[in-house]
């Protein structure tokens, strides 16, 4: 986990980080991130050269590949300002994996500098803005899956914290909520067999306490849910956590935001 | 379909053995959650810690070693070294020759499994039995350990009541008092007979050369009373520096292993009996093996030897619930195997073990509860890389090639045209490619729509329409 102090002010700019999974299947989550950094009254930037963030060449052992990949995006992203990205295994691809990869590298630094202005969004609104509470109201239960890549990081608990104070929304806890869901980027394709019971298991202890709708920091961890649900005829409703806080978003919620923290 | 060997190994799983594998490992990982945080509610600092002193002995095992050699000598102590397996199991022969034993009482230890220990002393004529519970129904059975606590946990207990109906312990009885006493008694007549001892250890502390070894059965107890000469074989890793970093240790071997805030039997063994005393082993050798772990202390994955072999890792492992620890074709299991195993087989052993450390979404939860917090996924990758460095096709098995990803990747105007281009996808039959990544994904699963291209568009017209 990235130590760092939150910001004295909200930053004026930041810059976003869409992902490769936004830009191709999600481009609801990406939008709602917009809309709520916006609504908070800073400046999204979004670089048009930006592509990915590395992850798939990393985990899949390629790492010259990878640090290719990890090079074009220091310089898509050069600056200082914050770079602010709608998923935990982006984020740690940045703030961690990145790092690892670049060990022994000459611009190993500029990775680690790169990697500490990176923010999944949940973790920058509430450690490092500090906004603790999100007035909006939703009526439903909520199970909040926490992606393995969020895990030791301020992500998890600024999900139930902020989405904890929506008014009418029941947050409900699923059993064996350590355990991973079974995407696991390559993982999924060659460990076929493994990656669906482990994401069969999830989806049953999901299920189990009925939910209205899942949630997660990552939209990976959601793709492969959802998608093994259906085809096994089951309906499982799942959307990224910042879609909730976007959809809640009014005026006076705004302001209260704004005004409290 | 699927080439991996360890998702083949878990779909082929008899599904007795998988459920057996999954309620055991899921039974220990919510026990060590329940116990160790009760009773710590900063067990995560203590983990920290503790991985802080056993990596500190690492970086300078040379001279915990030394210490550990003379403390050992000067309690009464005669210490071998042993560079590799072979070496290890000829150290034992020869002490057991020295002093005429013939049946040896043996505790479970995972480095005598490493070495093939049983084999090796049973090809030279040795009678050696197994005392620990469940180690004794896998020798029995011919079979190996599937965890390094619970080397029986895909097992149940009607398996284990027919192995014994087969072996001549009794007519079919699967409750586990008959089986254990059936065991008990077996094995008494051993412990008597028995002239020399075998265990492995669980830490020796460099400073009073005092060796801890930790049972829930008390067999070693047992087997140290009985005999004239006792044999530790113990992996160079296994030294700590003081005593006192024994608290730290014990108090988080017992609760990640087992949920138990200290195992039944915990023993501190200084020496061989001393003068006067009434029973204990007479000579107490050491025999301290290397087997190419100062080649992984070299490697850039050093951390792996802090390992205290609690078990948890492979306990709340989601691959290695589904899989079982046979699935991991080495002596280690699970995340800690997936990483020791390829690396304990050397150059020439790597290539065979290079799928192990893909076994993995990289979930991170073995390093959560690593009681040593051994950066475990870290390490995967590390040797992931290894792999593709080394061109292994065991290593890239079913993973799709990246260079041509990463080609495109740096482009970002052939990205964004292929993103969008990409988005014919949502004509294609896809669902029905039986072959390739897609193929695979959509065996199970539906792909969501390919919306390539929107998210950038909406962006952009709404800076338009902000103009």
């Amino acid at each position: 986990m990235l130590d760092r102090p939150p910001f004295p002010r909200p930053p004026e700019r930041v810059l976003f980080m869409a992902t490769c999974l936004c830009d191709a299947f999600f481009d609801e989550a990406a939008k709602a991130s917009v809309e709520v950094l916006e609504g908070l009254g800073i400046e999204v930037v979004i670089p048009q050269a930006q592509t990915c963030c590395g992850q798939p060449a990393f985990n899949g052992g390629d790492w010259k590949s990878s640090r290719a990949v990890v090079r074009h995006t220091l310089e898509v992203f050069a600056g200082d300002d914050p770079i602010i990205v709608p998923s935990g295994s982006c984020g740690a691809m940045m703030f961690h994996g990145a790092p690892l990869e670049f060990e022994k590298e000459k611009d190993l630094d500029l990775v680690k500098q790169t990697g500490a202005r990176t923010w999944e969004i949940f973790d920058f609104l509430y450690r490092g803005l500090g906004i603790r509470e999100w007035t909006g109201s939703w009526k439903g239960k909520i199970a909040v899956h926490s992606s393995c890549h969020t895990r030791g990081t301020g992500t998890p608990e600024a999900i139930r914290s902020l989405l904890g104070t929506i008014e009418g929304l029941e947050l409900v806890d699923f059993a064996e909520p350590e355990q991973c869901c079974g995407f696991g980027g390559t993982f999924s394709v060659a460990f076929p067999n493994i990656s669906r019971n482990m994401g069969t298991l999830k989806i049953g202890n999901v299920l189990e306490t009925q939910p209205d709708l899942l949630v997660s920091g990552d939209m990976s961890c959601l793709m492969h849910l959802k998608g093994l649900a259906e085809k096994s005829g089951r309906s499982l409703p799942a959307k990224h956590a910042i879609e909730l806080l976007r959809d809640t978003m009014n005026e006076s919620s705004l302001s209260y935001v704004l005004a409290n923290h | 379909m699927s080439s991996q060997i360890i998702d083949q190994f878990a779909a082929d799983l008899d599904g007795e053995v998988r459920t057996s594998v999954r309620s055991g490992s899921a039974a220990g990982t919510d026990k060590r959650h329940k116990v160790l945080f009760e009773d710590f509610p900063e067990a995560d600092r203590m983990r920290e810690l503790a991985g802080k002193v056993k990596q500190h002995t690492l970086d300078h095992l040379d001279k915990y070693l030394e210490q550990a050699e003379a403390a050992l000598k000067a309690n009464g102590a005669k210490v071998h070294f042993a560079w590799d397996a072979k070496a290890a199991c000829d150290e034992v022969e020869a002490i057991l020759r020295q002093s005429n034993a013939k049946t040896v009482t043996k505790s479970k230890s995972m480095v005598s499994e490493e070495v093939g220990l049983n084999d090796s002393l049973a090809e030279r004529g040795f009678d050696v039995v197994e005392t620990d519970l469940g180690e004794f129904i896998l020798q029995l059975d011919g079979d190996h350990p599937s965890h390094v606590v619970k080397p029986i946990i895909h097992k149940n207990r009607s398996e284990i009541a027919r192995t014994f109906e087969k072996h001549g312990l009794g007519e079919y009885n699967d409750e586990p008092e008959t089986i254990t006493r059936r065991a008990r008694q077996f094995m008494r007549k051993k412990y008597l007979q028995a002239e020399a001892t075998i265990t492995g250890a669980n830490f020796v502390s460099a400073e009073s050369g005092r060796m801890c070894v930790v049972t829930n059965e008390g067999n070693s107890r047992f087997g140290l009373a009985g005999s004239r000469v006792h044999i530790a074989l113990v992996g160079i890793e296994k030294i700590v520096p003081r005593d006192i970093d024994l608290s730290l240790l014990l108090n988080l071997l017992g609760r990640s292993a087992t949920g138990q805030a200290l195992t039944v039997y915990t023993e501190f063994i200084a020496g061989p009996k001393a003068e006067g005393a009434v029973s204990g082993p007479e000579e107490f050798h050491v025999v301290f093996v290397n087997n190419r772990r100062t080649e992984v202390l070299a490697s850039n994955c050093r951390e792996i030897l802090r390992c205290i072999r609690c078990g948890a890792c492979m306990n709340v492992c989601p691959v290695y619930r589904q899989a079982s620890g046979h699935a991991y074709r080495s002596v280690y299991p699970g995340p800690l195997g997936a990483v020791l195993s390829p690396l304990l087989a050397g150059a020439e052993g790597f290539p065979e073990l290079a799928d192990l450390p893909k076994a993995s979404s990289l979930c991170g939860a073995c390093n959560e509860v690593c009681p040593v917090d051994i950066p475990i996924p870290d390490l995967l990758l590390k040797l992931r890389d290894r792999g593709k460095q080394e061109h292994n096709a065991q290593a890239a098995a079913d993973t799709p090639p990246m260079g041509a990803w990463a080609w495109v990747a740096q482009s970002p105007a052939l990205w964004r045209a292929s993103l969008k281009s990409a988005n014919m996808l949502n004509l294609l039959p896809y669902e029905k490619i039986p072959f390739g990544p897609l193929g695979r994904w959509t065996r199970d699963r539906t792909l969501p729509a390919w919306r390539g291209g929107k998210f950038r568009s909406w962006a952009k017209n709404r800076k338009k329409a902000a103009k």
